[in-house]
């Protein structure tokens, strides 16, 4: 009874020294809780509030409308086109880093990086300035009557350079951690090299890649600097979701605009749930797989 | 399989990990890599491997060279220190996985089943099939990844310091363990280890490393007793050490002539003796000119000897070995003033 | 026999360098440095006097100290909540913990433009955060103080996410031992964590001091866009572009691009000087 009061004593006196007394605690809880509901929870919320503010059948009205249907269809297609690709980039990207030594590894990390400090409209205009009548290759895409800049393709090349970097920069960390033990295993094993990319690699980094390809996918649908640069805003045929949204809002179609933002508010909020799900399960794989140890075995 | 390596060196920038090493892996033996971390030995063996290339020298396998082969062609099984098992595999995948991957020559399910078994059984794992690595215990997870080594019947065995990562208790159960297995199963094999207990205890023939050179080869035995230069000496086992003066065929350690246990060659002045610490024996009072005073300063009588730390007049430190009974009968204090003996001391050509 | 020697060199004996490392920088070539090379090269067919008129402005001046300014401003709020933020939860038990904790990732997931007309409609002055500080003289929206707001929601994942994984890392032993030896709470905050979590908190701030300094779509909306008062550096690259002054839009560009590679620079300094002095 007496060791047991002792321990209590003990652990509380250690306890004392590690951590605030309650009224910091609960004061901190509530400052940080304060500034989240300000700062977040709030526009989450006049999103859907808004939305919904002219009634239900405005709301179907505003998305089913042609201009936006068309809106939803380019947006589904620069996503569904640049998230693959980048997919692709990001593995060969990280298995090239992570499993190699080279020099100048740290340019190409750096590289990949750029699209995160450059502002989209900057993005967009670099494309502009290649691809535009005015650009290199402008009089040799008119000539051809190829039209990239004001046209979807330019979109699509926007899109690309904005989101690339995501599947890459989740994938190296995650390969560098893992080492190449494994590889080299299977290589002693008599496994190919794509054999042993698909048989050891893959499955090791799975999670990992579909965390990549979430936020990749988040940010092509989302994307709005840069695409409101190389897309003309021609209703119809060059304006995304996002650009749609911004064409009725200055319209002072305002619960229209909201109508459509809440789908993409829809779009964010699926992609944070399946975040937190693929960020526990590459936590775990980090940590060896699903099935870790019980018992206490013997040798 | 008999493997030669020659002349081979091997650098990392500035640093030469291997410099001209040359030696014979007999077949059907189980040769260790032995030395202090940094010797190179396991660069040694992860060229031998296909793992990493020589920047000069050769590697042949039964004759062939072998040394830009790539580590798919030299059908080698490996087993990493940290067992590199397939994490999202279960101990039957990781097994079968090298059997499954094979272009040609494929086994049938069937027979990939049937050999998976067959190796379960050889370690003694049968019960496991189903577990993932996650869920066994160092050494199991040591002994799959033997099996899976062995699953596609490599021409050598190597071994990255196969119980390095495991307890004192499981080490000295699996290193037997590998022996009779080694015995079984009859393939040659090369081990590297830092742990010399663990070579001169498991190997037929050891290779003691230091620095990117081989310092010394051969049996067990010779090396121990016979070692052929004084890093080989003090690696393995304790070793007490004295420079000295070789007059008449005696050395004179501290002023005190001691026999040696080998005639010296003639010219030699000065030299290096050695006596390892079991060889000495103590008492309490000098029998004759060859004794050597010194001073006990610590005693420790726990373990199958009582090892003993005294002070020479000179102030080196000199490590006894002594039997329990003898400790008994002699009845030692610490700070008490002793004489040391032997018939056994040995010396290096050379000081 | 002679010692042979080989004149190559493998990187490492796993397959597909060539493969992969083809394909990245081909990849690369082709969305990163071909149209960054040609927007410098497109810049440099200004004279120079022009360049520097251009990215010299009054208008730009007046812009870059918006930009910057709010940015710099929004970038220091969220060092300071971010760093409490990141405190609790990662110190502190409470109902809800997991849903706040995925909550903070929704600036990174919702798209900017939608951020945009959300943050003006609730600081616009007959919104729900514009009404309540209105009686006060209090404009927020096509402020200032309303792009800095903006900021702020943009860059708040950042310190979090910088921060969080550092304060895991951070083991009790070590604040058990500064009370060991006689620190109290305080001293133990100032002198043992804070300089831990200074590399990451600094990271955090300078990636939010990017990530606004570029900032579009959620700035656009509530920004006001007047010339020499509200508007934002990108948008004065736009309003080039559309009145087809592409060098001039361009310069403007490059002057961007040389903030964001020095910020980037930075940045992998600051992370690499935290990775010296944090010991995991």
């Amino acid at each position: 009874m007496k060791n047991q009061q002792q321990g209590r004593i003990a652990r509380s006196i250690a306890e004392r020294a590690t951590t605030e007394p309650r009224w910091i605690r609960w004061g901190l809880i509530g400052v940080a809780l304060a500034f989240l509901a300000v700062f977040v929870v709030l526009p989450l919320a006049v999103v859907f509030v808004a939305a919904l503010q002219k009634g239900l059948y405005t709301y179907w009205e505003s998305i089913s409308d042609p201009m936006a249907l068309a809106a939803i269809k380019l947006t589904f297609i620069a996503a569904g086109i640049a998230v693959p690709l980048n997919m692709v980039f990001g593995v060969a990207a990280s298995w090239a880093i992570a499993k190699f030594d080279f020099p100048g590894k740290q340019v190409l990390t750096t590289l990949i990086d750029l699209p995160f400090s450059v502002s989209p409209v900057v993005s967009g205009l670099i494309f502009v300035l290649i691809f535009g009548l005015q650009g290199w290759f402008g009089p040799w895409l008119n000539d051809h009557d190829i039209k990239i800049i004001f046209a979807v393709p330019g979109i699509v090349l926007a899109t690309i350079f904005v989101t690339f970097p995501f599947v890459a920069r989740e994938l190296i960390p995650l390969m560098q951690a893992q080492g190449t033990e494994e590889e080299e295993a299977a290589l002693t094993l008599g496994a190919g090299g794509w054999q042993t990319f698909r048989r050891v690699t893959l499955p090791n980094i799975k999670w990992g890649l579909l965390y990549g390809v979430i936020l990749c996918n988040a940010r092509a649908m989302g994307e709005f600097g840069a695409v409101s640069v190389v897309s003309g805003h021609i209703r119809g045929l060059t304006n995304t979701m996002p650009l749609h949204i911004e064409i009725l809002y200055n319209e002072y179609h305002s619960a229209a605009a909201f109508a459509v933002a809440s789908l993409l508010a829809l779009l964010a909020l699926v992609t944070l749930a399946l975040k937190s799900i693929v960020e526990w399960r590459v936590k775990q794989q980090l940590r060896g797989g699903r099935h870790t140890l019980v018992e206490e075995p013997t040798t | 399989m008999k493997i030669e390596v020659q002349n081979v060196t091997k650098r990392f920038g500035g640093f030469t990990a291997l410099d001209n090493v040359n030696l014979e892996v007999q077949s059907g033996e189980l040769l260790a890599l032995l030395g202090p971390s940094g010797c190179g030995k396991t660069t040694l063996l992860r060229i031998l491997s296909g793992l990493e290339f020589a920047d000069s020298g050769q590697v042949l396998f039964d004759g062939e060279d072998a040394t830009s082969q790539s580590v798919r062609a030299r059908r080698v099984g490996f087993v990493f220190q940290h067992y590199a098992l397939f994490r999202h595999m279960t101990v039957f995948e990781n097994i079968a996985f090298g059997l499954r991957v094979r272009r040609t020559g494929r086994p049938s399910r069937v027979g990939i089943r049937s050999r998976v078994e067959e190796l379960l059984k050889l370690v003694r794992l049968e019960s496991l099939a189903q577990r993932y690595p996650a869920q066994l215990s160092g050494g199991q997870r040591q002994r799959v990844a033997l099996a899976r080594a062995l699953a596609v019947e490599p021409r050598v065995l190597l071994l990255d310091e196969p119980f390095g990562a495991l307890d004192a208790k499981v080490r000295q159960e699996l290193r037997r363990w590998l022996r009779r297995l080694h015995d079984e199963v009859q393939i040659t094999s090369v081990f590297v280890t830092h742990d010399q207990e663990e070579a001169l205890e498991v190997a037929d023939r050891v290779v003691v490393m230091n620095r990117g050179r081989v310092e010394q080869i051969g049996p067990p035995d010779q090396v121990y007793h016979h070692p052929a230069t004084p890093f080989v000496c003090d690696f393995l086992g304790n070793v007490n050490l004295f420079e000295c003066e070789i007059k008449n065929g005696r050395a004179f350690v501290g002023g005190v002539p001691f026999d040696l246990a080998e005639s010296p060659p003639e010219s030699t002045r000065t030299a290096l003796v050695y006596v390892r610490p079991h060889q000495l024996d103590v008492l309490h009072d000098p029998v004759g000119p060859n004794n050597l005073p010194a001073t006990i300063k610590l005693i420790n009588p726990a373990g199958p000897q009582v090892k003993l730390e005294l002070t020479t007049d000179w102030g080196q430190i000199i490590h006894a070995d002594l039997s329990q009974e003898r400790y008994r009968s002699l009845q030692l204090q610490p700070a008490t003033r002793v004489f040391l003996a032997t018939k056994e001391m040995k010396v290096f050509h050379a000081a | 026999m002679v010692a042979k020697t080989y004149a190559w060199r493998k990187w490492s004996v796993l397959p597909g360098f060539g493969l992969a490392m083809g394909y990245t920088l081909l990849y690369l070539s082709l969305i990163v440095l071909i149209p960054l090379a040609g927007t410098f090269l497109k810049a440099a067919t200004l004279t120079w006097p022009d360049f520097w008129e251009t990215i010299t402005s009054a208008r730009a001046l007046a812009s870059y100290r918006l930009t910057f300014g709010a940015s710099f401003v929004a970038a220091g709020v969220n060092g300071i909540f971010g760093l409490i933020v990141a405190w609790v939860l990662v110190r502190y038990k409470f109902p809800g913990r997991r849903l706040v904790d995925a909550l903070v990732d929704l600036p990174f997931a919702l798209p900017t433009a939608v951020a945009g007309i959300a943050l003006t409609t609730i600081y616009s002055p007959n919104g729900w955060v514009g009404k309540l500080v209105e009686p006060w003289g209090i404009k927020i929206a096509f402020t200032p103080l309303g792009i800095t707001l903006a900021l702020v929601f943009i860059g708040l994942p950042f310190v979090v996410r910088t921060v969080q994984p550092v304060l895991e890392d951070l083991e009790p032993e070590v604040e058990q031992v500064a009370a060991s030896l006689g620190a109290n709470r305080w001293q133990t905050f100032w002198r043992v964590i804070v300089p831990t979590l200074l590399p990451s908190v600094l990271t955090g701030f300078a990636l939010s001091f990017a990530r606004a300094v570029g900032e579009y779509g959620s700035v656009i909306f509530i920004a006001g866009n007047m010339p020499m008062k509200t508007e934002i550096t990108p948008l004065l690259i736009i309003i080039k572009l559309e009145q087809y002054d592409y060098a001039g839009a361009t310069a403007l560009a490059v002057a961007m691009l040389v903030v964001s590679f020095g910020m980037l620079l930075f940045i992998n300094l600051l992370q690499w000087w935290g990775t010296r002095r944090h010991v995991s």
